[in-house]
């Protein structure tokens, strides 16, 4: 297996007496289409958090690219190559999907500091924004504002705001969410077309995606690890099934 | 219309049809002049509305643009207008001079302050933008030996103006220094909001959470424009200072701090323009309104906010986008 680009050791987390995050240990390799599942409240989003730096962990280490970001802010990790996208939008509903993608190269390339030269003059970051979006089937509503796209349409705005960010690890939470099955898997189809060097890292709740688009698998449950393998291994797994089925979800 | 674009090139059109100047703007400034033939009488007013106007440009900066709530802004304000009086007894009569250590000072002490700003949001930004402005009222109060305290700066003395023109009583000269000063730092303030930082700042306003998560530093943008829109800030309360000759407690007042934060939200926020018309509607309203009835205007006021926000939730501004909006889409 190739080198290691993201990895975690020991991480705990806990809410008053939830344990959230039980001694998590995971090595994502570079190029990487894997996934994560669990039940609702298995900590997922809490990991996500952790891993970019939202949220601090009560102990463990969080090693990205061979360095130690456990201390790092958002922002620096980010700068790393460490990009997420939301479960519930988070966006900024009076911008442009134009505009919104833009602010984001800006801020990769340095040029949001600059105060005194219009928008319009970047017209490198203009393009590429352009491009993102078209290459996300947003390109002809691109100067449309945010609030005013369709729900399905802001799903694809979140992971537009990631690219332009120029991940090396791109870590996707539940980027179908609310979705209908229809469209999701278009969106996937597009996550899959990404530069086979992004490791990509999703949670998803659809099985059907699931076990189409990974290469491998982690299962959360309770905050810890239950079990990781190739998508045919989890699927015959008998705890995952257990798992699941206990808690009324795709078997 | 207009011919066919490429696809790739509609959005590098709408992004500089952004930053053009609209002939209503220019229109706009051009009016501004009117005074001068029409209401020569009323020349000192018009130099307060430019000086409100230039405040609550300043306010819009923070407010408007990045979202960063306060009522304390007049800090800024009274520190340009006590720089710009203090120094204009100890020999520096110079307006342009004194207009500029009035922005340096207020700069200074709002970037101090940005630090703490940087680090919170909402109803804690009302407690410690006020808490600030009531610091620096206090010591203005207490340091009379300074400031003259609760009677005001006595002695001011201003230089005419470019070596040339006295500061007279009709207020011409005044509301040209004024007119000119707004109309410098409006210039300022519509390229900074129309750049990548503008943007930025937009960002933050419109999604704290989302900023650092597309690797932006919040809090290094929003020190920078608090420490911009003080300056600004400052630059106003000198303007003041020197076209009034007299600077009072009162500018340091919770009073102008509210005052500012009405003509913004009235006018609307996030536009530049309408904390200018903001400052028009209400100056005038207070002029008419106190010359008929001193004691209650206040209610005039009042009623005009609670049906401002209940029916025009963008402002005066936005309300006159919304009709011209709707008279444009109609048939002609
Ligand atoms: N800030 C918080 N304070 C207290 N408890 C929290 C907090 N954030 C999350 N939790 C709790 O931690 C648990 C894990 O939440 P998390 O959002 O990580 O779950 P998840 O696996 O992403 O679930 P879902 O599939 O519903 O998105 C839940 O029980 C949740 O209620
Ligand atoms: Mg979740």
């Amino acid at each position: 297996m190739s080198e290691t680009v993201l990895a975690t050791r020991g991480l705990r987390k806990n809410f008053g007496s939830l344990v959230v995050a039980g001694d998590i240990n995971i090595e994502l390799p570079r190029g990487a289409r894997h996934a994560l599942i669990g039940p609702n409240g298995a900590g997922k989003t809490t990991l996500i958090n952790m891993l970019t730096g939202m949220l601090q962990p009560d102990a463990g280490q969080i090693m990205l690219e061979g360095a130690d970001v456990t201390g790092l802010k958002p922002a620096a990790r980010v700068h790393r190559g460490l990009v997420r996208t939301f479960q519930i939008n988070t966006l900024f509903p009076r911008l442009c999907a134009i505009e919104a993608v833009t602010l984001a190269i800006c801020e990769r390339e340095g040029h949001a500091r600059n105060w005194w030269r219009r928008l319009p003059v970047y017209r490198d970051a203009v393009d590429e924004a352009y491009a993102i979006l078209a290459s996300l089937q947003l390109g002809a509503d691109c100067t449309r504002v945010t609030r005013e796209l369709a729900y399905g349409q802001q799903r694809l705005l979140e992971i537009s705001l990631a690219l332009a960010a120029k991940p090396r690890v791109l870590l996707l939470d539940e980027p179908a969410a609310g979705v209908p099955r229809s469209e999701s898997s278009a969106l996937f189809q597009a996550i899959a077309g990404l530069p086979a060097d992004i490791t990509v890292f999703f949670i998803e709740h659809d099985m059907d995606i699931v076990f189409k688009f990974a290469s491998r698998i982690i299962v959360l449950v309770g905050g810890r690890v239950l079990v990781e393998g190739a998508p045919s291994e989890i699927a015959a797994d008998q705890r995952v099934r257990e798992v699941y089925l206990g808690h009324g979800k795709h078997g | 219309m207009a011919a066919v674009l490429p696809p790739q090139a509609a959005p590098h059109e709408f992004l500089r049809a952004r930053t053009r100047w609209h002939p209503l703007e220019i229109v706009f400034w051009l009016s501004t002049l009117l005074p001068f033939v029409v209401v020569p009488e009323y020349l000192q007013l018009a130099s307060q509305i430019a000086i409100a106007a230039l405040f609550a440009i300043s306010l819009d900066l923070i407010l408007g643009y990045a979202g960063i709530v306060s009522i304390g802004h007049a800090a800024y304000f009274g520190l340009g207008a006590y720089t710009a009086g203090i120094l204009s007894k100890h020999g520096i009569g110079e307006p342009v001079v004194l207009l500029v250590l009035g922005a340096i000072v207020a700069g200074v002490v709002g970037y101090a302050s940005s630090f703490i700003i940087a680090r919170f949001r909402h109803l804690a930004l009302i407690m410690i933008t006020l808490g600030i402005c009531l610091m620096f009222y206090e010591a203005a109060n207490l340091a009379g030996w300074l400031t003259g305290g609760a009677d005001g700066l006595q002695g001011i003395k201003i230089g005419p103006l470019a070596g040339t023109f006295k500061f007279d009583l009709y207020g011409k000269t005044a509301y040209s220094y004024s007119l000119i000063v707004l109309f410098l730092c409006f210039l300022l303030a519509r390229r900074l909001t129309h750049s990548p930082f503008g943007l930025s700042l937009r960002g933050i306003r419109e999604n704290a959470v989302r900023m650092p998560a597309i690797g932006a530093p919040s809090d290094a943008h929003i020190r920078k424009v608090y420490t911009i829109a003080a300056a600004i800030a400052g630059i106003a309360g000198a303007v003041l200072a020197q076209t009034t000759s007299t600077v009072s407690l009162e500018v340091l007042g919770f009073q102008r701090s509210a005052d500012v934060l009405v003509m913004l939200i009235m006018g609307g926020a996030g536009k530049l323009y309408g904390g200018i018309l903001g400052s028009i509607v209400y100056m005038v309203a207070r002029d008419q309104f106190s010359g008929i009835n001193p004691q209650y205007w206040y209610f005039w006021i009042g009623l005009m906010m609670v049906l401002v926000v209940m029916y025009l939730p963008n402002g005066l501004l936005g309300g006159l986008e919304k009709l011209t909006a709707r008279w444009r889409r109609s048939p002609t």
